[in-house]
């Protein structure tokens, strides 16, 4: 499609937009439903007209938007005819002969007084087969993007970290952001053509919760989203994440009170392949080494369906890897990065030697007993004579260079976590509360073992077991995109808090 | 006088060869501790009457899978504690039938059974151990005080327990629990 064969469509163009916006965005009116085109020539809107819950729409607004010529033949077939190509329409009859091809349609077509209606999957369905340029139906948000237009679909989520607060913001497919502070409110403008954003962005009731640190967060115009802060709000940082197709922009909302993080200049969001670096690390944690269990031979737990331990555990830690990594700018070391078994000793190794400031070791459990689930946080348990002989032993003096002497505390090898034991449990629970509203728990969410991995490790360490791979629903939960993004999603969020308590306390 | 630096040549030859002969031979690391049955007392104890039974307590997965349960179980009696940890040993990991689940994998055998006077037991367990068993960090973890609490719960002779398979140390079952020193009871692990 373009300009020459739409005139009318140009013309009108500017007045469409803004009965566009003031019907997408008044609030006061209930605006009648109405299919929302985009187009490079600009945005129109044609009725919906809702029968037995299906959505129509008219044939003749069809044809003006999308010159087609629309013919009843005596039979009592409708054709419809564009640039040659003929799509053939019978009453009573839920189907389309599209050049000759059959395609099936959700309701066949309807008369309403002179007009014929046809179901607006006629358009994904049939239309699409013989016009020219692409046509995307977006039938949640009632949308459909003519052509090559950036129109990503956002989604927005509100959650409450106590003393802060967040909003994220997905857009998707990936588009680059600008975030701005415009007085008290954040100005989020997307580089792209229009928004894909069903309104409201957040509903009520969520609104309502978030009332101390969000007003309101909606669309501000075709491109840009506005956040409107609370009484609370002393501050922001945003940071953009990359992940897959999704451009994730999360911005951090610091209340009055909040002094541990100061708040950032505004500035424009940067490419979303560099780590923003909007959040510089802090000294407390500036390394994390993540340990994917097993590998090679050695598959750990194998799912009645085949899902593998060592492979579930890569999967996960290169997701929490990226999240960290983009987001806070804390180098994450993994143990393994591709299918091979590690020493035990190895990996912990790696974590000293590199001097990591917390070590989370990944698994999926199992149990002879089929029906249990959730998932837990181990800390290392070491017996009384162990932690005895972990002890440092008083009046440990060597030598050092340029003379004089050093105190230093010697500790066995494979008794190093001893002296972190308090830190790992304190990191443990707070894992635990990010993971109590995102997967299930098991009825001992932290739990104490001598596990090996564990002991060595000469930093705060926990090994995180993501859930049963012997429960066949778990099975299926643990293989889901969405439930490991939600596991990667908690260790950051745990790494944030725990991150934040250790610059506050100055514990370390 | 020529023959004596030949003589002292063959004898330093002879006693490097029995020392690499000794270092070749690499005895497990419990012999350090040399086992010295309790049952070896001086004076041999008169035969048990057949049939006596002592009360053990042995364990087994709890319903929830998360804990073992202790169940009260009569146990053939072992004259002093050695042959009692046998005995008890062979009951827990004996077959059981349901409600009960053992957190032992099925066909596990005891190959051996030793103590230290200090009352360290060393309990050497057949390959299926570890070849049958789910692969679970909780499931190892019952695997492992199934055994050490099963001797050091109902034996106050035997203090820990550490784990071998099939003759040897092992670093884990499947890769969890350290098994590389004794372990000792653990009762936070049993409901």
């Amino acid at each position: 499609m373009n300009a020459r064969s739409l005139p009318h469509f140009a013309l009108a163009l500017p007045l469409v937009i803004l009965a566009a916006l003031v019907a997408s965005l008044s609030s006061q009116t209930a605006p009648s439903p109405a299919l929302t085109v985009l187009a490079r020539e600009g945005r129109r809107a044609l009725p919906i007209a809702l029968v037995a819950d299906q959505e129509f729409v008219a044939l003749d607004d069809l044809a003006a938007a999308f010159q087609l010529t629309v013919h009843e033949e005596a039979l009592g077939a409708i054709t419809v005819t564009y640039k040659g190509k003929t799509i053939v329409l019978t009453p009573e009859q839920a189907l389309a002969s599209v050049a000759g091809r059959l395609v099936s349609l959700p309701a066949p077509p309807s008369r309403s007084g002179r007009r014929w209606l046809v179901p607006v999957e006629f358009i994904s369905r049939a239309l699409l087969l013989v016009y020219d340029a692409r046509l995307d139906l977006r039938k949640p948000s009632r949308l459909l993007v003519v052509g090559d237009l950036r129109v990503p679909r956002i989604l927005v989520r509100y959650d409450s970290l106590g003393p802060a607060a967040r909003v994220t913001i997905d857009a998707t497919p990936r588009a680059n952001s600008t975030v701005t502070q415009d007085g008290e409110r954040i100005l989020v403008k997307f580089d792209v053509d229009a928004l894909d954003a069903q309104t409201p962005l957040l509903p009520p009731q969520t609104l309502q919760a978030a009332g101390p640190f969000v007003h309101d967060v909606r669309v501000a115009d075709a491109t840009s989203i506005v956040v409107e802060p609370g009484p609370r709000f002393g501050g922001f940082k945003a940071a953009v994440q990359p992940a897959d197709a999704t451009a994730r922009l999360v911005i951090d909302l610091l209340g009055t009170q909040t002094d541990t993080v100061p708040t950032a200049t505004p500035q424009p969001s940067p490419p979303s392949d560099v780590p923003p670096g909007l959040t510089p690390p802090a000294s407390a944690i500036r390394t994390i080494a993540v340990d994917p269990g097993h590998g090679g031979e050695d598959e750990g737990v194998r799912g009645a369906q085949g899902m593998k331990e060592k492979d579930l555990a890569l999967a996960v830690a290169r997701r929490v890897k990226g999240v960290i990594e983009a987001r806070l700018g804390i180098r994450v070391l993994l143990t393994r990065d591709d299918d091979r078994n590690i020493a035990l000793d190895d990996r912990t190794a790696l974590a000293n030697n590199n001097k990591a400031d917390l070590f989370i070791s990944l698994h999926a459990n199992a149990s002879v007993r089929r029906s249990v689930m959730g998932a837990t946080v181990f800390l290392a348990a070491f017996d009384e004579t162990d932690s005895g002989a972990a002890r440092p032993a008083p009046g440990e003096r060597v030598p050092t260079f340029g003379g004089g002497l050093r105190d230093i505390e010697l500790v066995p090898w494979n008794l190093a976590q001893t002296r972190h034991l308090a830190q790992s449990a304190e990191f443990a629970a707070v894992l635990e509360q990010q993971l109590r509203n995102r997967v299930p728990l098991a009825a001992h969410a932290v739990d104490r073992a001598p596990l090996r991995v564990l002991e060595s490790a000469n930093m705060p360490a926990v090994l995180f077991e993501m859930g049963f791979l012997s429960n066949a629903e778990q099975e299926k939960q643990l293989a889901l995109d969405a439930f490991q993004a939600s596991i990667a999603q908690s260790v950051y969020d745990a790494v944030v808090r725990f991150r934040d308590a250790l610059n506050g306390g100055g514990a370390r | 006088m020529a023959r004596r630096p030949a003589a002292i040549a063959i004898g330093v030859a002879i006693v490097a060869f029995v020392i690499g002969w000794l270092m070749r031979v690499d005895p497990p690391r419990w012999i350090n501790r040399p086992p010295k049955p309790v049952a070896a007392a001086p004076a041999p104890a008169p035969p048990a009457p057949p049939g006596r039974k002592i009360k053990a307590r042995l364990f087994y997965v709890s319903d929830d899978g998360t804990r073992l349960t202790g169940v009260e179980r009569d146990i053939a009696y072992g004259e002093g504690p050695l042959e009692q940890a046998r005995e008890i040993i062979s009951a827990q990991i004996a077959p059981v039938s349901e409600p009960f689940v053992s957190a032992v994998p099925p066909g596990t055998t005891v190959r051996a059974l030793f103590m230290t006077e200090g009352g360290d037991a060393y309990v050497d367990l057949s390959r299926e151990v570890t070849a049958s068993h789910t692969g679970g960090t909780l499931d190892e973890i019952l695997t492992v005080y199934t055994i050490v609490n099963a001797l050091t719960a109902n034996l106050p002779a035997i203090t820990s327990v550490q784990l071998l398979v099939e003759g040897k140390e092992v670093d884990t079952l499947s890769g969890h629990v350290d098994l590389r020193r004794p372990l000792s009871k653990n009762l936070s692990w049993v409901q």
